[in-house]
Parts: structure tokens; C-alpha cells; sequence
């Protein structure tokens, strides 16, 4: 039985992995993620989160708990955000390697100097190349859905890697919307105990990450790679049987919204994937052939999806993000995923940084400027060009 | 209890890539005795690292997990928390870490495990430099004493961690030496019978470090602790006992040996002996030690 909680994304986050049964949360606090961990904290005074919640003196800490307690065999989930997150850095790479399957919430927030508490992705974008899984959401549902979701993919046999689920600062962590929370057996029901690859056993000692030497270091990265790969199967089939026992889909890799019979494609991620929801109603209601692909997951990345896409399409991408000196990190990557494979044309816009608002209006703006033919390879909307 | 009484149980196992008269795998091996195999390890960047051997081999008959430099505290305290979350509250996490790891760092971390109460042990063995890297300066290197960092010798005088880690409150803290292995051994198993935070650190004089012959090991910690360079103590509920030769000297029992003694054996203080005997800056590592002592003894005895 399906209830409704009415919620900020944060509370639905916390609900949703105390509901996965995590045995070790290690947690520092840093606006906005803050009431995601205490709202942990509360389910644990009231008895119904049953783990241990340990109040690290770092995010540094936080990930290196959470990797001990993995390395054990049990269930780990922590949550950051923007400077948290960066100072987690090493032990990204660390959980990572370590094929440990932590799962994190990640509150996409501006990175300082100055101090900001807006979003944008410049935090995750910068965790780019750590070998986590890399989910961006937009609703509260959406949160909710793929944090149960995550656990299933990250522990599964053939991936064993953690998970970072992002979603932007107050437009979803602080902002109430209703979610369908399904009962708890049911959801014990699709999430299996972890079955650990490896783990720290007295009667099974082994040295984990000593010295290792070139030839063999490589095939723990070419294995990495490969089960990244894999996650391009896997995430595709978990979406199904969770849209076959909940009744609810946000896609795969990808989101399709109104892809059918088009000559433009308009391709973002997190809320503003949300908003330009908004944006493509109108424009298809003036006639325009447009459709939305929202991005997902940012590792593994679409390749093979937009490629596909951009057959029938000319590609238009929306970045809250930068890479200074080159330009949006979906961007780069899109167009990497078409080199010699695809003649449609791809315009890069960079909107909504240190948090601005990026409505469907502006939206809208951005995709008839680009069908118009005005756009210039790269634009930073609002500031240069539109 | 006598050397001879020792398990003879070794979970130290062959493989190792230590250097010729390690003092951390004179250590470990009394480690790995006293905890017994029903023991898990957490390593962070050190000489165990290199100790331990090479993927897909390893030196230890015991779970060992290496994790980042300043991390062995937080990692242990997440493996701590795994294990009882599994009932398995039997084994002994143990943290072990060298001086970098724990003095500068590590100490975040630590200090934070310590606070949170986390049930392990802290070992931190101290050759006063960073050894794996090819003898740096550390927290814990002492004034004057060369290192790759500090190439007239170093301007500062080390840290007190083991009052820092006093000033923590935890149940159990102790000081020892690798030439002492009864009362590593003693500390270790005390330890381990303690619930809560323990710190153990443990003075590991390093050949290559510190310049002397790698058969020189042990007399090299037998000196550190009679002229009083290195204290053997233990702090239980906040009470502290002086042990062994450091309780004489406490107690004015017996006379510190002159640090000459000590450092004149040790190639990382040669630029005070030779060409001329800089007697200047002798003079303040004597004092600082004395000075050092009449704390202890008008705080501890």
C-alpha cells in the first residue's frame, strides 16, 4: 500500500534510506544537506532507523567510515554537498577502487569563494572521473525512487561501485512536493541484503590495497570500466521492475519527454530537466519540433542513447556547469559521444550558475535562439549572446 | 612475564619488505601475539604499507584493510561500527599508523574517534620522521636532528602526544618502546581488555632514518628510554603510571644517561658532533628533556 508523504527533498531522502536498512550512516553537516542527516537522526530517536548514525568530525571522516564499515560486508549511506563534497575527494576515488558500494546523496550547491548556498553542479561535475555512479534527479519522487534504486544497482555482483545521487540545493532539498512511499516489506521485497564481494574476516584474512604494481593496477581500472558499462544494461532493467512493482518511471539513463518526430532535441539535467518540461509544451505548442532529453545518469554517460538521438536531431544542451577554459561538462561530453558518428549540429549553453533561476521562459529563449540558427557554438545565457 | 612466554602464535607471517632491523616489524609481531587473530587492521599511508608486501601477497595472517593518509582513525571507526552492527563484537579493530599519520595528518581524525568514543585501538609507531617517503620531517622529529626537510637540523622541539591524547580522557593510554616487548605486550593485552578508545604509541628507532646500523635497533630504544628522550607510561581513567626505568627516573631513582649517549649513535645528529661539537645546541636538547621531566614529575608523581 502506497502512502503520500508530503515532503522537502531532504526528508524524502532521509526517509528513503532509513527504508533501505543501512546497518553504518557517517555523517558531517554543511547547508543545504543538513536536514537530510537530521532527519536520519530522527528516525533514529523515534526506533525506526536502526544502524548507527556516527557524527564524523569531517566529510573527509564521513567517507572513510563509510568505507570501513563497507569493507565489513554492511550497508553504508552518507550525504554531502558542494565544499563537503570536495573534501571528500580522496576517499571517493578511495570507496571506489575499493569496489565498495556506498550510497551518498549529494546536494548540488554552489563552491565558494564567495560563500554561496545555490545550486549548480559544479560540486558533482568535479567527481567526474572518481568511478562513482552519478545520478541527478529532478523531483522529489525521483529522489526518493532511485536512492532504493541506487543501493540495488551499486551492490549488484557485476557493478559493486558506489553511488552519488545528486539534486539541486533548496529547488528540491528544501522544497516540499508529494511522494508516493510505498510499504516497507515491499521495498525489502526489491532490495536484497548486500551479498559483498569481498570483505574483513578473521577466518579469511586478506590485505586489502596494498602495493600493487602497473600491470595489475590497470586491470583493476579496466574492470572498473567495465562494470560502469555494465550499469548501462543494468540501470535500464532496475528502472523496469521498479516501474513494474511501483508503477512509476523516470527513465533510464535518460528521460524521453515528447521525443517523437522531432528536429531538436533539448538535453539537461537535474531541475532545470524539470523545468524544461514547462518549455517544451510551449514550444511544441507554437509548432516547434521539439522533444527533451533529460539526463540521468552522468556516469555511466548516454553515449549510445544521444548518439541515437542525434540522427534524427539537432542537440541542444543546457549546463549548470562549467569547465573553465573549455566549457559544460554535458556539452563536451555529448559532443564526444557523437565525434564521426553524427552530423547534427550541438548548441552549448551555460546557465544558471551560483544558483540563478532558470525558468521555462528562459528556457524557451535559449531553444528558439538555437533553432533560429542565432546560437553561437557555446553561449553563457544572460550574459553573453541571449 | 618473560619474552619466553610470549605466544609463539605468529601472525606476522613471511613476505614482508621491510629494511634490515625495522623496528615496526619488531612491533607488529608482539602486536599481532598479544591481540591474537581475531583481529582487524586499518593501515594508512606508512612503512606498512611496504611491510606488508605486494598485491596479490601479504605478510600478515590477519584482515588488513590500507586506507588514505589521514584516515586510520575514521576508517577504523566505520570498521568498528560494521563489525558490531553484525554482532561481531568480539574482534579487536585496531588503527595502526606512524608518526605522520598520527601527529600532523591523522590527528583530526583521531582526536575525533577518541571523542566519539570508538572501541579500538590507536597504534601510532614513532620513528620521529616520515620513513616511507624518504625521511621528511614530522611532528614527532626532534630539535636538531637532520632530516631530508630539515637539512641543519630541525629548529622545533616535538610534540607532547601523549599528553594531547591525555587531555582526550580516554580509558586507557600508553607509551612504550620496541626494546621493551614485555611491556608492549603488557599494554597491548590491557588494552584490549578495555572497552572504549586506547591509544598506544610505540618508540621505533629506524636505521636508515636515524643513521645507525640496522643491528643497532633495540640499544638505539633502550637508550631513547634511559636518558629519558622517550618515556614508558600508562594512563588508565586519567591516572598515570611511569614504567620500568622511566618510574626510576621519575621517582629519582636512577640518573637520565646524558642525551650524548643517545644522539652521538644516530648519523641524523652528526652535524652536532662533528667538525666541532655544537655543545650550544646538546645543551638545549638536555634541557628541553629535563624540562620535559620536571613537568612530569610535578604533575605526575
Amino acid at each position: 500500500m502506497n502512502q503520500v508523504m508530503i515532503d522537502t527533498g531532504n526528508y524524502i531522502a532521509a526517509k528513503a534510506a532509513v527504508m533501505c536498512k543501512p546497518d553504518v550512516v557517517a555523517a558531517y553537516p554543511i547547508t543545504p544537506q543538513t536536514t537530510l542527516v537530521e532527519g536520519i537522526a530522527n528516525y533514529q530517536g523515534k526506533g525506526e532507523f536502526k544502524g548507527e548514525y556516527i557524527c564524523v568530525e569531517s566529510e573527509h571522516s564521513a567517507m572513510a567510515a563509510c568505507i570501513g564499515a563497507s569493507a565489513t560486508g554492511v550497508r553504508t549511506f552518507t550525504g554531502t554537498s558542494s565544499h563537503g563534497l570536495l573534501l571528500m575527494h580522496e576517499m571517493l576515488h578511495w570507496a571506489a577502487l575499493a569496489r565498495l558500494p556506498v550510497v551518498m546523496c549529494n546536494i548540488n550547491r554552489v563552491v565558494g569563494p564567495g560563500w554561496n548556498i545555490w545550486t549548480d553542479e559544479n560540486d558533482s561535475i568535479s567527481q567526474r572521473d572518481t568511478g562513482w555512479i552519478q545520478f541527478y534527479c529532478s523531483s522529489n519522487q525521483e529522489i526518493f525512487d532511485t536512492i532504493i534504486q541506487a543501493f540495488k544497482i551499486g551492490e549488484h555482483q557485476k557493478v559493486s561501485l558506489p553511488v552519488m545521487i545528486s539534486y539541486n540545493a533548496f529547488i528540491l532539498s528544501h522544497t516540499s512536493m508529494p511522494v508516493y512511499v510505498p510499504d516497507q516489506k515491499e521495498i525489502d521485497a526489491f532490495l536484497p541484503k548486500r551479498k559483498p564481494l569481498w570483505y574483513l574476516d578473521p577466518n579469511n584474512p586478506i590485505t586489502f590495497g596494498n602495493i600493487i604494481l602497473p600491470a595489475e593496477y590497470e586491470k583493476v581500472r579496466f574492470d572498473m570500466q567495465k562494470s560502469q558499462y555494465y550499469c548501462k544494461k543494468l540501470i535500464p532493467e532496475i528502472s523496469k521492475e521498479w516501474k513494474e512493482k511501483f508503477g512509476r518511471f523516470h527513465g533510464d539513463l535518460l528521460e524521453y519527454y515528447k521525443c517523437e518526430n522531432v528536429e531538436y532535441i533539448l538535453l539537461s539535467m537535474g531541475a532545470i530537466g524539470a523545468e524544461s518540461k514547462v518549455a517544451i509544451d510551449n514550444l511544441r505548442k507554437q509548432g516547434l519540433k521539439i522533444g527533451l532529453a533529460r539526463v540521468r545518469t552522468f556516469r555511466p554517460f548516454p553515449q549510445e542513447e544521444i548518439l541515437k538521438l542525434s540522427k534524427n536531431a539537432d542537440l541542444i544542451i543546457i549546463d549548470r556547469n562549467i569547465s573553465p577554459g573549455m566549457e559544460g561538462a554535458v556539452f563536451s561530453e555529448i559532443k564526444a559521444s557523437l565525434y564521426g558518428k553524427s552530423d547534427a549540429k550541438v548548441y552549448g549553453y551555460i546557465a544558471g550558475l551560483g544558483g540563478k533561476d532558470v525558468t521555462f521562459g528562459d528556457i524557451e529563449k535559449m531553444c528558439k535562439k538555437a533553432i533560429d540558427g542565432k546560437t553561437k557554438h557555446l553561449e553563457w545565457y544572460g550574459l553573453e549572446g541571449v | 612475564m618473560a619474552l619466553k612466554d610470549l605466544p609463539t602464535k605468529e601472525c606476522y607471517i613471511p613476505g614482508s619488505a621491510a629494511c634490515p632491523g625495522c623496528p615496526a616489524t619488531i612491533a607488529l609481531r608482539i602486536v599481532y601475539k598479544a591481540l591474537g587473530k581475531n583481529t582487524v587492521k586499518v593501515v594508512p599511508a606508512c612503512c606498512t604499507a611496504v611491510i606488508e608486501s605486494l598485491h596479490p601477497h601479504t605478510s600478515f595472517d590477519i584482515p588488513t584493510m590500507n586506507i588514505a593518509f589521514e584516515a586510520a582513525a575514521a576508517g577504523a571507526s566505520g570498521v568498528e561500527a560494521g563489525l558490531r552492527m553484525q554482532g561481531k563484537t568480539d574482534t579487536t579493530v585496531v588503527a595502526w599508523a606512524g608518526d605522520g599519520g598520527t601527529y600532523d595528518i591523522g590527528i583530526q581524525a583521531l582526536s575525533g574517534a577518541l571523542e566519539r568514543n570508538t572501541n579500538f585501538i590507536y597504534i601510532c609507531y614513532n620513528n620521529e620522521i616520515y620513513s616511507n617517503t624518504g625521511i621528511q620531517r614530522s611532528g614527532a622529529t626532534p630539535y636538531g636532528a637532520w632530516t631530508t626537510t630539515t637539512v641543519l637540523g630541525k629548529t622545533e622541539f616535538r610534540k607532547e602526544m601523549g599528553e594531547i591524547i591525555m587531555a582526550h580522557h580516554i580509558p586507557y593510554s600508553a607509551q612504550t618502546c620496541i626494546a621493551y616487548p614485555e611491556d608492549l605486550f603488557k599494554k597491548l593485552r590491557k588494552a584490549k581488555s578495555i572497552n572504549g578508545p586506547k591509544y598506544i604509541e610505540i618508540m621505533a628507532p629506524c636505521p636508515p632514518g636515524w643513521r645507525f646500523p640496522m643491528e643497532k635497533t633495540v640499544e638505539m630504544g633502550t637508550m631513547a628510554v634511559e636518558t629519558g628522550a622517550w618515556a614508558l607510561y600508562e594512563v588508565e581513567k586519567d591516572k598515570i603510571t611511569f614504567n620500568g626505568k622511566s618510574k626510576l627516573i621519575l621517582e629519582g631513582k636512577i640518573d637520565r644517561k646524558p642525551i650524548d649517549d643517545w644522539i652521538i649513535y644516530q648519523g641524523r645528529f652528526r652535524h652536532l658532533f662533528r667538525p666541532k661539537k655544537d655543545t650550544k645546541r646538546i645543551k638545549e636538547i638536555e634541557e628541553h628533556i629535563e624540562k620535559m621531566w620536571e613537568r612530569y614529575r610535578s604533575c605526575y608523581l
